[in-house]
C-alpha cells in the first residue's frame, strides 16, 4: 500500500518534470533549426520580406494585453500558422488588458504587446521611448443606448452631462420619462479612455449607482435589459438589441470614420520593444497584409488603417494623409 | 508486474553497497516529503512576500496613509491627486459575504440534518452528489447565470438595477452551499451513537434531539463550516463582478450597484501597468484579502480548538 503510494507520488512528479524538460527540449528544438546557418539567417534576416521563401523562419512569438484586439490577433495568427512560408513560427496570442501588455513587453516578457491606447497614455514617457508603435487597425466604438429612451442623438455638451451625472432623466435630453442607468467601463479601461477623450473631451468620475463593467458583451446584455440605460460600444457589437446614438448628429458608420467626421475612434496597437526580430516582424508584416487588412479587420469589425483618410497622434492632432 | 523481477534484480546490488533496501526505502520516502514540503512552504512565503512588497509600496513610497486606505470613501486613481479609499469595497466584500452566509448557513444545516438524521440512504445516493456537484461549476456560469437570471428577476421585482449587493450575495449563497452542508454533514457523521440514542432512549423525539442535543453539541464544527464558507465567498472574484456593477462607492440599498475587493481587482488588474500607482493600490486591495484569509483561518483554528476540547 505505501509502496503503491510512494510510486504514484514518483510518478506524478516524474511527468511533471518532464512536463518542464518537454519545453527546454522546444526550446533547443528551435534553436538547433536556426542553428545551421546563424550568419545566413542573421543577414538574411532584413531583407527577408524580399526574399520570403530563401530562408525558412522560426521562433516563437507571444504577444499579449488588449482584450479588444484579441480576436483579430488571434484569427491572424491563425491564419498566419498556418501558411506553409511560416511553419517554423509559433505565435502566441494572449490578453490580460492594455495595461498588461505594454508592461509585459516593455520588460521584454513577450514580444508584442497589444494594446487600445497609445503607449505615452500608460507607461512612464522614457519606457514608453523604447517601444515601436505598429498600428495595426482602427476600432470605432458609439454610445448605445437601451430601445426605449426616445433618442438617437446626443450632442457631446448633452453626453458630458449624462456622465457627469447633471443629467439624470431621458426626458432633459429630449427622450422619455426614463431614469438614466449608467454603463460605464473601468476608470482604467482603454475603451474608456478613447470614449472620454473624444467623446466627452473630459475625464469623468464613478458615479454613485451606475454600473462598471469590463467585458464588451455584458456591456451589451446590460444595456439592452435594464430600462434607461446607456453605454459605449465597438462598432462590431452594435446590433436590433440596443441604439447606436448618432454624435453631435452624425451616425457612427465606418465611412464616417475614415474621414474622421466621427471622431470616436482609436488606434489597436502592436507595440515591439525596439526593432522586432525576424519572426515578429514577419508576424507584423502579415498582419499589415492586404490579406489580413481586408478580410479578417473587416470581417471583425475594424477598420485598416491603410483606409484612414486622415492620421491622429497621441496628443489626439489629425493631419490629412 | 514487473516489480518482483527488478527487486530481485536489484536486491544483490544493494547487498554490495551495504545499504539495507528498507533504509534506502525510508531515504527515498523523506527525500520525496521533504522536497515536497520544502517546494510549498517556498511558495507560500514567496506569495506573501511578493504581496506584501507590492501592496506596501502606496505606503511606503507613494505617501498613501494607511488610515487613508482602510477608511477613505473615494476611490479615485485617475484623479489629480489620486485618492485610494478602500471602505466601499471593504464594504462591498463583507456585506455580500456576510449575508451570502445567513442566506447559505439554514439550507446548509438543513440539508445535512436531512441527509445524515432524517432520510440517510436518499441523502447519499441523490442530495449529497446534487450539492458537491455545486461546487464542481466553474465560477463564470455562476455570474453568467446571475446575470441571465437573478439580475433580471430583482430588476422586476423589487425597484432598482437588479445588479448589487443583494444579487452578489445570492450568486454567493449558492457558491458556498456544498462547503456549509458538506462540513456540517461531516461533524453530523461524526457524531458519537450514544448520545443520540441516549436522547431518543429518555423518550425525547426526533426534532428534541436534533435541537437539544446535536445541535449544541456540534455547533463549533458547525460554525466552522460557516466560516469557511464565508471564506470562500470574501474571495470569490468573477461571479460577483458580473453582478453587483462595481460602482466604488457604499451602496444605500440592497439594488444598488457596489463593489468588492476582489470585483475591483479583476477589473482594473489587467488594464494598469505594473509599477504604477494604481497598480501598486489594487495589490494592496489583494494584501487586505490576505490578511482577511488569516483572520479566517485564525477563526477556524479557534473553533477546531473548541470542538477537541
Amino acid at each position: 500500500m505505501k509502496k503503491s503510494l510512494v510510486l504514484l507520488l514518483t510518478v506524478v512528479f516524474a511527468i511533471s518534470l518532464a512536463a518542464c524538460g518537454n519545453n527546454t527540449n522546444n526550446n533547443a528544438g528551435s534553436a538547433n533549426t536556426s542553428s545551421p546557418s546563424p550568419s545566413a539567417s542573421e543577414s538574411a534576416a532584413p531583407s527577408e520580406s524580399a526574399t520570403p521563401s530563401a530562408e525558412p523562419l522560426s521562433g516563437s512569438v507571444i504577444a499579449s494585453g488588449s482584450s479588444a484586439l484579441q480576436p483579430l490577433a488571434q484569427a491572424a495568427a491563425d491564419k498566419f500558422m498556418a501558411d506553409d512560408q511560416y511553419k517554423g513560427v509559433s505565435v502566441q496570442i494572449q490578453g490580460g488588458g492594455s495595461g498588461t501588455g505594454l508592461s509585459q513587453v516593455s520588460d521584454g516578457q513577450v514580444q508584442i504587446g497589444n494594446s487600445d491606447v497609445f503607449a505615452e497614455e500608460k507607461l512612464d514617457a522614457d519606457k514608453a521611448k523604447e517601444l515601436v508603435d505598429h498600428k495595426v487597425a482602427v476600432i470605432a466604438m458609439a454610445a448605445v443606448a437601451h430601445k426605449d429612451v426616445g433618442v438617437d442623438n446626443l450632442t457631446q455638451q448633452q453626453l458630458v452631462d449624462i456622465f457627469t451625472g447633471k443629467v439624470t432623466n431621458w426626458k432633459d435630453v429630449g427622450g422619455t420619462d426614463a431614469k438614466i442607468v449608467l454603463v460605464n467601463r473601468p476608470s482604467s479601461s482603454g475603451t474608456r479612455a478613447t470614449f472620454e477623450k473624444y467623446a466627452l473631451g473630459i475625464k469623468t468620475e464613478d458615479l454613485p449607482g451606475s454600473i462598471q463593467e469590463d467585458a464588451s458583451g455584458t456591456v451589451k446584455k446590460l444595456v439592452s435589459e435594464t430600462p434607461g440605460a446607456i453605454g459605449y460600444l465597438a462598432l462590431s457589437y452594435l446590433d436590433e438589441s440596443i441604439i447606436a446614438l448618432k454624435y453631435e448628429g452624425v451616425e457612427p458608420t465606418t465611412d464616417n470614420v475614415k474621414t474622421n467626421t466621427y471622431p470616436v475612434w482609436a488606434y489597436e496597437h502592436m507595440y515591439t520593444k525596439g526593432e522586432p526580430d525576424a519572426a515578429a516582424k514577419a508576424f507584423l508584416d502579415y498582419m499589415m497584409s492586404p490579406e489580413i487588412q481586408q478580410k479578417d479587420v473587416v470581417e471583425n469589425g475594424y477598420i485598416p488603417t491603410s483606409d484612414m483618410k486622415i492620421e491622429r497622434d497621441a496628443a489626439g492632432t489629425v493631419t490629412n494623409k | 508486474m514487473n516489480l518482483p523481477a527488478s527487486e530481485v534484480r536489484s536486491a544483490p546490488a544493494a547487498k554490495e553497497r551495504r545499504i539495507p533496501k528498507h533504509l534506502a526505502e525510508e531515504w527515498r520516502g523523506r527525500t520525496y516529503v521533504y522536497l515536497c514540503v520544502l517546494i510549498m512552504i517556498v511558495t507560500i512565503f514567496s506569495i506573501v512576500y511578493f504581496i506584501a512588497s507590492r501592496g506596501l509600496a502606496p505606503f511606503i513610497s507613494h505617501g498613501v496613509s494607511v488610515s487613508e486606505m482602510m477608511f477613505g470613501l473615494e476611490w479615485r486613481p485617475d484623479g489629480e491627486p489620486a485618492v485610494f479609499g478602500a471602505l466601499p469595497f471593504l464594504f462591498g466584500s463583507f456585506s455580500t459575504s456576510l449575508l451570502a452566509a445567513v442566506i447559505a448557513a439554514p439550507l446548509g444545516l438543513c440539508a445535512s440534518l436531512f441527509m445524515t438524521e432524517i432520510m440517510p440512504k436518499l441523502g447519499k445516493t441523490v442530495l449529497q452528489p446534487g450539492i458537491e456537484l455545486l461546487a464542481g461549476i466553474p465560477s463564470v456560469v455562476y455570474g453568467f447565470v446571475g446575470l441571465s437570471v437573478i439580475v433580471p428577476f430583482l430588476r422586476d421585482v423589487f425597484p432598482g438595477l437588479g445588479v448589487g449587493v443583494l444579487a452578489g450575495s445570492l450568486v454567493l449563497s449558492i457558491m458556498i452551499l456544498p462547503t456549509v452542508t458538506t462540513v456540517s454533514t461531516d461533524a453530523l457523521r461524526s457524531l458519537p451513537r450514544g448520545l443520540k440514542e441516549g436522547s431518543m432512549a429518555l423518550g425525547a423525539t426526533r426534532w428534541q434531539t436534533i435541537s437539544r442535543i446535536i445541535l449544541p453539541t456540534l455547533l463549533p464544527s458547525l460554525l466552522t463550516g460557516v466560516v469557511l464558507g464565508i471564506a470562500r465567498a470574501f474571495g470569490e472574484a468573477l461571479a460577483v463582478q458580473m453582478v453587483i456593477g462595481n460602482a466604488p462607492h457604499i451602496p444605500h440599498s440592497l439594488f444598488e450597484s457596489a463593489a468588492t475587493l476582489t470585483s475591483i481587482i479583476t477589473l482594473s488588474m489587467g488594464n494598469t501597468t505594473s509599477g504604477s500607482l494604481h497598480n501598486n493600490a489594487l495589490w494592496s486591495l489583494a494584501l487586505m484579502l490576505l490578511l482577511m484569509t488569516f483572520v479566517f483561518v485564525f477563526v477556524v483554528r479557534m473553533l477546531e480548538r473548541r470542538v477537541k476540547r
